[in-house]
């Protein structure tokens, strides 16, 4: 008998058994959706595939009554154009600090321990300074999104590069390398693959300080939208978003992953997948 | 010309002592073997010449001019790891070199500029025997092979003196043959001073025209850290005699 650690599926049954968890979650919820109509038509917690299909259309491709908008689309407009700002500027500043505090001395030594405490601010507690200082309008969410993000990019990207090899500095400034020689053609290649791992994985916390903003002040956007509707129990508007949210970000995450593969083919040789 | 002089040169750290007295006259040309345990402050002999550390008393001289106490182009090295840029391929590996020359700004060769110098470069690729490999990167390449590199790579920028640093350690015997049987040639073209850290001795008596050995020739047991290593032993390799080595041809016909 083989030990199950070192059973592995093939690629057609890998792909199978990735789509049964999906499959069982739709399953689940159109029973369970079947069973709360039948008891009571009126319910609103559970509603059918097909009224959210219906939903989902009309708030996708009629404009709505009031604002003459596609309601889903500006939504998704307002939303991506704060996330990807502030998740732009974030990488930004995390790379250019990050960089700077991991190979000079001199500034890891002023900044690295304003950084690892600023890093601890909790971004939420910060929310009503931002909004009281930069008003309610798409600043402060930008900069919510930066406070909760930079400063942990920023960490992560000065930590690796003082983990590069020290046989590399001194190698390089052998073939004659100044700093900024080294830091443009050494070591900013090598940390990027790292980059774009650590803003993968911040796009979950960014997502998360995104939603809470628009949730408290703004007048269109994702989150505004479900936290909107949420007064009139519309789950057939809420899933749908949070369905679409996730497929953004997972979107995002995936196209990330692609763009370090192609560009940096070196950093993903010994991997097994 | 690159002769080496080390005039009373002592290392210490705090109250630890590593090397003492350290006087030495390293001719141009030299192939110089620095043997020695663990501890005797052989690569920190070897990083003296690099300009990582500096000594706590005495001078390290550069045909007798003081060098900047940190790591420039006229000293290349090859370290046993890490010696390459794991992002570059093999042509990138030793263009980077000419590129941190010749642009100071962008660090980048375009053009007729960067062709000629590929030209320069395929020239060393060649010469290690990487032809076929240029495009490919390090982390495709063997252990030798990477050793290879490293070693065109550093000798891009055509340095003065060569500092190994257990450049062969890491390798089959196999391969470290062919390394020997790389190196020798490269060394009496270049005409360039190599100073070579080894734990191999007959690697250390086989290139060399001149060895040194660093050990304490002291020891107190109640502070081992009072007495720092010294040249225990130098010899001339170069003279018709005393220190046949098997499987090396003799240095003798080599320095002129």
């Amino acid at each position: 008998m083989r030990r199950v650690m070192n059973i592995a599926p093939a690629r057609g049954s890998g792909m199978l058994l990735a789509a049964i968890p999906f499959f069982l979650i739709v399953v689940i919820y159109i029973i369970g959706s079947a069973e709360r109509r039948a008891a009571n038509p009126d319910d609103k917690l559970l509603p059918p595939v097909s009224e959210m299909v219906q939903t989902t259309q009309r708030l996708a491709t009629e404009p709505d009554r009031r604002s003459g908008d596609y309601v889903l689309w500006t939504d998704t407009a307002a939303s991506l154009r704060r996330l990807g700002l502030g998740l732009g500027i974030s990488t930004l500043v995390g790379l250019g600090f990050g960089l700077t505090i991991g190979l000079l001395p001199i500034i890891g030594a002023s900044f690295g321990t304003i950084v690892a405490v600023i890093s601890m601010i909790p971004p939420m507690a910060m929310l009503p300074i931002l909004f009281i200082v930069f008003g309610l309008g798409e600043l402060s969410k930008v900069m919510l999104i930066i406070i909760g993000v930079a400063p942990t990019l920023i960490r992560d990207m000065s930590i690796e590069v003082q983990s590069l090899p020290r046989e590399q500095m001194i190698k390089a400034q052998t073939l004659g390398a100044s700093t900024w020689q080294v830091a443009i053609r050494v070591v900013l290649p090598q940390i990027m693959p790292r980059l774009i791992k650590s803003v993968r994985l911040m796009i979950g916390p960014a997502f998360l300080f995104l939603i809470s903003a628009e949730a408290i002040a703004s007048d269109v956007g994702l989150g505004y939208r479900i936290f909107l509707v949420r007064r009139y129990l519309s789950m057939d508007v809420i899933l749908p978003y949070v369905a679409w949210i996730t497929l953004l970000a997972f979107a995002l995450d995936y196209l990330l992953g692609l763009f370090a593969r192609k560009t940096f083919p070196w950093a993903y040789v010994e991997e097994p997948r | 010309m690159s002769a080496l002089s080390f005039r009373n040169v002592w290392v210490e750290y705090g109250s630890q002592i590593v090397l003492e007295r350290i006087n030495i006259e390293i001719a141009s040309g030299t192939f110089l073997s620095v043997v020695g345990p663990s501890g005797a402050g052989k690569s920190t002999f070897l990083r003296l010449i690099l300009g990582q550390e500096r000594p706590s008393q005495g001078k390290v001289l550069l045909d007798g001019e003081p060098f900047p106490a940190e790591p420039g182009p006229d000293r290349g090295i090859v370290f046993q790891r890490y010696s390459v840029f794991p992002h570059l391929t093999v042509l990138g590996n030793v263009l980077v070199g000419y590129e941190f020359e010749q642009r100071p700004l962008t660090a980048r060769l375009f053009g007729a500029a960067r062709r000629e110098a590929i030209e320069k470069c395929e020239a060393m690729i060649e010469g290690v025997g990487l032809a076929e490999h240029r495009d490919k990167y390090p982390s495709a390449l063997s252990g030798g092979m990477q050793q290879r590199l490293a070693i065109a790579q550093a000798l891009a920028r055509r340095p003065r003196v060569l500092l190994l640093d257990e450049p062969f350690g890491a390798l089959d015997p196999g391969t470290r043959a062919q390394m020997h049987a790389l190196i020798k040639p490269l060394w009496r073209d270049l005409k360039m001073t190599i100073v070579m850290v080894t734990h191999d001795i007959k690697e250390a008596f086989g290139l060399a025209t001149r060895l040194i050995a660093l050990d304490k020739p002291r020891r107190d047991p109640q502070a081992p850290g009072r007495f720092g290593a010294k040249i225990t032993y130098d010899l001339d390799l170069t003279r018709h005699g005393p220190v046949p080595v098997l499987g090396f041809l003799k240095a003798v016909a080599v320095i002129g």
